[in-house]
């Protein structure tokens, strides 16, 4: 994968200015998306009473996974360091398969799309899959 | 074979039923040909494909976008045995148009996106999402099970 071109980032940015104040929608639609598309992301979750889709600990932790995301965009130019302590988190506490970004990349586009059809363009969808990708790549800095 | 609970048969002929193809086949490819753009190689014959607007006013991608779409049919009609009713148009892809199946994957993806844009929350539920996905990665599967 290859970094962020300039316009990729200003797509980004312009996008996710529009739907930011959607995010903890966002973040609690890809979750629950995410726990029954692909079961094996429930085995992270198994200290949850409840793991069905828009449930009170889905709808807590998607606010809180969007708005690292939303971190994300402000420190676009440089997920590295910005997103450190994060990786840190991700590596040594969490230690979350990196795969799973992947997976849960995947959901937050298809809510973006269903959220937002006439906006999610082709074009913010490359940039978007491009930056969601940077910031998966940037959490995974310290796992080894 | 593949087990389909009767939800997910549902779920399928559900979407299937109010999708045209004419319709989401072209956004497909358009979406593929922008957001994967290493898959213009297969298209060198499809003309302008340089910006965003070409390649969605692009009558040959429309025309080919229906025409991969319409393929689908074959697995709706053929629930209970995906992998042989596609072992032809597997060989071809292989054989004659050399694609890397690899392609289907991300194309499947493309089509999940616009099939989510058009169908909205209310239709496209986790449920749905997942028997959809479910079918496309058995079609995914079943083109590239005559490749070696």
């Amino acid at each position: 994968m290859t970094h962020l071109t300039a316009k990729d980032k200003e797509t980004v940015k312009t996008f996710w200015a529009k739907i930011s104040s959607n995010g903890a929608a966002i973040g609690a639609d890809a979750l629950s998306r995410m726990l029954v598309v692909y079961p094996q992301t429930k085995t992270y979750f198994s200290h949850w009473k409840d793991l069905s889709p828009g449930s009170a600990p889905v709808k807590k932790h998607g606010a809180t996974v969007m708005s690292g995301v939303a971190d994300a965009v402000a420190k676009i130019d440089d997920l590295t360091a910005g997103l450190l302590s994060l990786s840190e988190l991700h590596a040594f506490t969490l230690r979350v398969d990196p795969s799973n970004f992947k997976i849960l990349s995947h959901n937050i586009l298809v809510v973006l799309a269903i959220m937002f059809p006439t906006d999610f363009t082709p074009e913010v969808h490359v940039a978007m899959d491009k930056f969601l990708a940077a910031v998966a790549r940037a959490l995974s800095e310290k796992y080894r | 074979m593949v087990e389909w609970t009767d939800a997910e048969r549902n779920a399928i002929a559900t979407l299937w039923s109010n999708i045209d193809v004419g319709e989401i086949g072209p956004q497909a490819l358009a979406r593929l040909l922008v957001v994967f753009p290493w898959t213009q190689r297969y298209f060198s014959t499809f003309g302008d494909l340089s910006t965003p607007a070409a390649i969605a006013a692009n009558p040959k991608v429309a025309q080919h976008g229906k025409t991969v779409m319409g393929g689908l049919e074959i697995a709706v009609k053929n629930m209970d045995n995906i992998k042989a009713a596609y072992a032809k148009l597997s060989v071809m892809h292989s054989e004659k148009l050399h694609v890397d199946p690899d392609n289907f994957r991300v194309l499947a993806e493309c089509i999940s996106v616009g099939v989510a844009a058009k169908f909205g929350p209310s239709v496209f539920t986790p449920g749905f999402q997942e028997a959809w996905q479910k079918f496309l990665a058995v079609v995914v599967s079943a083109l590239g099970k005559q490749y070696h």
